[in-house]
């Protein structure tokens, strides 16, 4: 059993494609407020649990660090968000960056979507723009991505 | 993620999405993409390694200041041989009646509570199967890898998901037993190899798939590639 072995199972799962690629200048990162967005099924303990084949979202608040995962999926390595909830949501990090003016401000809320997805059309017309609504009304400039 | 990256730029928002998997970073081809060879669930490399994670999200940031599409290659890899297992010591045998899975998952309550408290529940049991319960699921995964049909084995609830609940509190237990992060899937390793419950739900799966039993319903007791 390998980490590759895994990877090579899923490496050709096919996943939408996009005739033009949007592209969004962000404002000077030192100005911008950046937010975490997951595909970790990440929520917090009083949320709903993600179903399989979840295609909604949960709000992570940032004053909170009550982080748990609800991905179904056996194929990924849980030790190391167990051991470090920064290896998957790197809020800490983030903070650290804003307490030296690398960032501008952290945003108050991040998202979570599962990432174990056979069907991602819901995700790109329906629960995806809400999500970018919902980043964008809370000032969001940049967001990085993770999944597990 | 990749749609989700396309979408949030769409938006109006930019983006930089990390990717472990470079056939996948690459065919879905995210506006910013950093592409990190780690391991599966690791996608900022390395459990309490702020240094390591600020180099990641820094490279990531550097992105940012591109005019176009791009997709960039992290400078270091963390391989994964598939051989590393944690060394972790399992319980002396309590109960000499209980079938040793039982007994072992027994044993393991106290460092599992340990494992919750240091984690914070991050990935715990008791999605499906509270922790007090785990021995009894255990024991229905027993009756399938010795025969009985696993719909009348008294699984409570979605194989998949009950398996998932186990080997969370089988990890989560581990954790409390060693004194640093383990390497990645060496917990996991430790749990299908070495213990009597991962041997449990190695023959359970392979009973499963011998009884006919729809894919998804056996498949996903494990990671794929067993």
């Amino acid at each position: 059993m390998a980490d590759s072995d895994i990877k090579t199972l899923t490496e050709a799962l096919p996943g939408e494609s996009f005739e033009v690629t949007a592209f969004t200048t962000p404002p000077p990162l030192a100005d911008a407020t950046v937010a975490v967005v997951t595909t970790a099924s990440l929520h917090h303990p009083d949320q709903d649990d993600f179903e399989v084949m979840d295609t909604g979202y949960r709000v992570l608040d940032d004053s909170r660090r009550d982080y748990v995962t609800g991905h179904w999926s056996p194929n990924f390595d849980g030790s190391g968000f167990a051991y470090d909830m920064n290896t998957v949501f790197p809020v800490d990090r983030l903070d650290e960056l804003a307490d030296r003016c690398v960032i501008g401000r952290v945003a108050d809320q991040h998202l979570a979507y599962a990432g174990n997805q056979f069907d991602l059309s819901t995700i790109r017309m329906d629960s995806g723009p809400a999500g970018a609504k919902f980043l964008r009304d809370q000032g969001v400039d940049v967001v990085l991505l993770t999944p597990v | 993620m990749s749609t989700l990256a396309h979408v949030f730029e769409a938006e109006g928002i930019a983006t930089v999405a990390l990717g472990s998997i470079r056939k996948q970073i690459e065919s879905s081809a995210p506006p910013r993409g950093l592409w990190c060879d780690f391991p599966l669930g690791r996608p900022l490399g390395k459990p309490g390694d702020p240094e390591f994670q600020h180099r990641v999200l820094d490279v990531a940031f550097s992105l940012l200041n591109a005019t176009e599409p791009i997709l960039v290659e992290f400078d270091e890899s963390i391989p994964d041989r598939g051989d590393t297992v944690l060394t972790c010591p399992l319980p002396p045998r309590h109960d000499p009646d209980a079938h040793p899975a039982i007994d072992e998952a027994r044993g393991l309550l106290p460092a599992y509570v340990r494992g919750v408290k240091m984690s914070d529940g991050r990935f715990s049991a008791g999605r499906v199967v509270a922790a007090d319960d785990i021995p009894a699921a255990i024991e229905a995964f027993i009756r399938v890898s010795e025969g009985t049909p696993w719909s009348e084995a008294g699984i409570p609830g979605l194989p998949m998901r009950v398996s998932h609940d186990i080997r969370s509190y089988y990890e989560t237990a581990a954790l409390a037993m060693v004194d640093h992060a383990p390497a990645a899937w060496a917990s996991t390793r430790w749990f299908l190899d070495q213990t009597e419950t991962g041997k449990v739900m190695m023959a359970a799966r392979q009973a499963m798939q011998d009884q006919d039993a729809p894919q998804p319903m056996w498949f996903y007791l494990t990671p794929g590639d067993r």
